[in-house]
């Protein structure tokens, strides 16, 4: 029950903003559930899934998605998913998380100002 | 100059879902505004290019049995559903509202992401 409702507050987020829906169902996994980091990340990719895929449909109506792009930017990411979770398994990953917390910061100043 | 940009931002984001667990959208919105889609181009386009990229780290993640299929499916599921919601907010707003309010997502993630990696050391 508890994972339905995390799913229904993800899912509209993630078709909001065109992100998966993993920074709403990680931290909640975490807080709520009780999940240990692992099976949180991957449970949430599992999920993030099926909602892109409803996303895309709905915007695919409104004419707002391209494919040229989407293969340009998510073909390379799909290759270094693999590298990364591999990476996972073996590394302490706090430095790497500072470092993606100070770049999404720095990228979240450029688009407000933009 | 711009493909490049685009393929090493690309790469970036598969890290960051990868290790994270965030489906690389978060990079890709940012990246798409950059190649001169507009707003709700890049939203949508997003997702589009989130779905190889989540097939490649759940197959990985399945690999180590870190994946919990049935509580995936009931996460996706119901997310599904209000993804429909989501999009006919999305496309009701101004390009501009769009921008500004997925700006202030991505400082909460940014404070969230480094919350996480206090937690980790204690």
């Amino acid at each position: 029950m508890r994972l339905v409702l995390i799913g229904l507050v993800a899912g509209f987020f993630s078709a909001l903003f065109g992100v998966g829906g993993g920074i709403v169902i990680v931290p909640l996994l975490l807080l709520f559930c009780g999940w240990e980091a692992r099976s949180a990340t991957a449970t949430s990719l599992a999920a993030i899934g099926i909602t892109a895929v409803s996303g895309v449909i709905a915007y695919a109506i409104h004419g707002d998605v391209n494919v040229g792009y989407a293969a340009l930017v998510g073909l390379p990411a799909a290759g270094s998913v693999g590298f990364a979770t591999a990476l996972q398994q073996r590394l302490h990953t706090r430095t790497v998380e500072l470092l993606f917390a100070g770049f999404v910061f720095a990228v979240a100043v450029w688009l407000f100002v933009k | 100059m711009t493909y490049v940009l685009a393929i090493a931002l690309g790469l970036v984001a598969g890290m960051l879902a990868g290790m994270l667990g965030v489906g690389g959208g978060l990079l890709f919105v940012p990246t798409l505004i950059v190649l001169g889609l507009n707003e709700h181009e890049a939203i949508g386009t997003s997702l589009l290019a989130i779905i190889p990229t989540v097939l490649v780290g759940t197959w990985r993640q399945s690999r180590y049995g870190n994946v919990r299929w049935r509580a995936a499916a009931a996460l996706g599921v119901a997310a599904a559903i209000t993804a429909q919601g989501g999009v006919a907010l999305a496309e009701s707003l101004h390009a501009t509202t769009l921008r500004r309010l997925f700006a202030g997502l991505l400082v909460l993630v940014a404070a969230q992401i480094a919350w996480r990696a206090r937690r980790s050391e204690s």
